[in-house]
């Protein structure tokens, strides 16, 4: 028995994956979610084999959503229109249902979904949120995870990036969060006319910077509003001249 | 129109072109009698003069009229002007003196050929001037109506698109509602069906020029926000307020939509709470002030809230239809976002 869960904002959305589902024998909807929060609690509670997704929802999208997790589970995504969602799940052939969808659309993406191994099918969902997260829609929030809570940071509220290990910390005037990505996909993402990447270890906000000091041979050092002390390199302050036009 | 006073102004040219035709006759008239020659002689070389000139100036402007040289072309306009005045004088030289041949008139003539060449050619210059200057201000002035034309054209396009910007997400995802309430709720189905259908058919009828009254676009945004809710369900609730007097009071028609689609957007998205969206219209100093609001989450919040499509699609509809920049209020506050339009009642 395949255990589902179908997260969508929509009752009504819901209910056509509900009425669908019960025709197929093999699969049992274990629970309904109507925002991205209660999703991430009911993937960590039930782990379920497969997860019917609604991109656009309340607070945080469905992207934004698996982004939070720490395994991905295999995701069928449902949505309406959105052109760059359509685009990464084209790139990455991970499956997705166009509403309104027929019967046999919906057939075609559970055959689908069977015919590949589960490690296939949670991997490619994995690929997915790289492309996804370059859309222009996620460029302007870092959706992060602090305990049980989720936090969402503006890009404007971001001071700088440092690299931490496996991990990016997201400086802000409320403290630091630590994210699982990594410094490039960072200076991606970031728009490159107010964040640069001034060190290997460094992404700032260009608004932020006070002062550049030199500092040993061809070292600078960047004095934030914040009164932190950012190094830059020799290379990230070509860059940051480039940016600033000096 | 302008048709009638271009006319009417050419006529005026006319006559002026009259006045000065028989100036020149006299004047010419006075100076040959002046050399001591009989009024009578006088009269017909200056009445023959004028004539060869006026015809010779009639020509050059006609020219003129629907040929306007370019810059470089100016030294054919002078050897235009040199041919006529060469022409217009041995006209003169050859019709004369088969009028009236007294052998002193005869060597008054061919003297002072010289003298009626260049005159002749200051004339025709001068005409050909006063007319060059002429047309291409009429050109200008045709030019600068048709440019007028076409900004007011693509000024109408412009309208016609912004109203067109229907949301596709909306559209789908309400088909999406109706797919499902065909399985369990086929009587719900079909009234949302024609909800939509009223909805579809009444953003495409109206006309970007036409107002409306506001109760006749609340009717309509009711329709939509029909819709809404039976997408959303318990999660959206709508509060509208609007007396008697406002109701009638007049608006672009549309105007409003854009603003309630961005605002239940945001509230709905903003947060996973229920929602109260409300629309209050008053009437204020010969403004009808319409008031939107809706719950938003100053901390989440994306950063387009305020320039949205809507929002500026609306203050440029409002500039275009009233050419002030200053209709369109937001404010933020204790985590509602408030829209304020008012629209000029005229």
């Amino acid at each position: 028995m395949k255990r589902v869960l179908i997260i969508d904002d929509e009752p009504l959305a819901r209910m056509v994956l509900l009425e669908y589902l019960q025709g197929m024998p093999g699969f049992e909807v274990i629970q309904e979610c109507g925002d991205g929060f209660e999703g991430i609690k009911a993937i960590n509670q039930h782990k379920p084999d497969l997860v019917f997704l609604d991109v656009q929802m309340p607070k945080i999208n469905g992207f934004e959503m698996l982004e939070l997790l720490e395994q991905q589970p295999a995701v069928i995504f449902a949505t309406a229109f959105d052109e760059y969602a359509i685009k990464a799940f084209e790139a990455h052939a991970v499956d997705y249902l166009l509403k309104p969808f027929s019967k046999e659309r919906f057939e075609k993406a559970i055959e689908k979904y069977l015919a590949q191994s589960a490690t296939q099918n949670k991997k490619q969902t994995a690929e997915l949120l790289e492309t996804a997260a370059l859309s222009p829609a996620q460029h302007e929030r870092i959706v992060v995870k602090t305990g049980t809570k989720v936090k969402i940071i503006p890009v404007h509220d971001v001071l700088y990036l440092e690299a931490d290990d496996d991990y990016v910390s997201i400086h802000t005037a409320e403290g630091a969060f630590l994210k699982n990505k990594t410094m490039s996909f960072f200076e991606q993402m970031l728009d490159a006319r107010h964040f640069v990447r001034v060190h290997r270890s460094y992404i700032v906000s260009i608004s932020e910077i006070t002062r550049l000091d030199p500092y040993e041979k061809d070292a600078h050092i960047a004095i934030l509003k914040s009164g932190a002390k950012i190094p830059v390199s020799k290379s990230g302050y070509a860059r940051l001249k480039q940016v600033l036009g000096i | 129109m302008s048709n009638h006073t271009s006319s009417a102004s050419s006529l005026k040219l006319d006559w002026a072109f009259a006045g000065c035709g028989a100036a020149w006759g006299i004047l010419q008239t006075y100076i040959i009698h002046s050399f001591g020659f009989e009024w009578y002689i006088a009269t017909i070389d200056g009445l023959v003069s004028t004539i060869l000139l006026s015809a010779a100036c009639w020509l050059i402007n006609n020219n003129l009229r629907y040929y306007q040289p370019g810059k470089g072309s100016y030294i054919n306009l002078v050897i235009w002007c040199l041919f006529l005045a060469a022409a217009s004088m041995a006209g003169s030289r050859w019709l004369l003196p088969l009028i009236y041949s007294d052998s002193s008139y005869l060597n008054f003539l061919s003297q002072s050929l010289i003298i009626r060449f260049f005159t002749n050619f200051l004339a025709i210059g001068w005409m050909a001037m006063i007319s060059m200057v002429w047309f291409s201000q009429i050109d200008q002035k045709e030019n600068e109506k048709r440019k007028s034309e076409a900004e007011g054209l693509a000024r109408d396009a412009e309208l016609y698109n912004l109203r067109q910007q229907l949301q596709p997400h909306f559209l789908f995802n309400s088909l999406n509602s109706i797919n499902a309430l065909i399985g369990f709720k086929p009587d719900e189905a079909r009234r949302m069906i024609h909800q939509l259908s009223d909805f579809l058919r009444g953003t495409l009828k109206k006309d970007d020029q036409q107002k409306v009254t506001l109760m006749e676009e609340l009717q309509h945004l009711q329709l939509y926000l029909d819709i809404e809710k039976v997408r959303f369900g318990h999660r959206l609730n709508t509060e509208i307020s609007c007396d008697t007097a406002c109701g009638e009071a007049m608006l672009p028609s549309l105007l409003l939509q854009p603003i309630v689609e961005n605002a239940i957007k945001f509230g709905l998205y903003d947060t996973t709470e229920n929602v109260t969206v409300s629309i209050r219209g008053e009437v204020e100093d010969g403004y009808l002030v319409l008031m939107i609001q809706n719950p938003y989450d100053p901390q989440t919040s994306r950063p387009r809230q305020g320039t949205g499509f809507g929002l500026s699609g609306v203050q440029r509809r409002l500039y275009l239809l009233f050419a002030r920049n200053d209709l369109v209020e937001t404010h933020a506050s204790d985590n509602i976002f408030t829209t304020i339009i008012k629209v000029p009642q005229l």
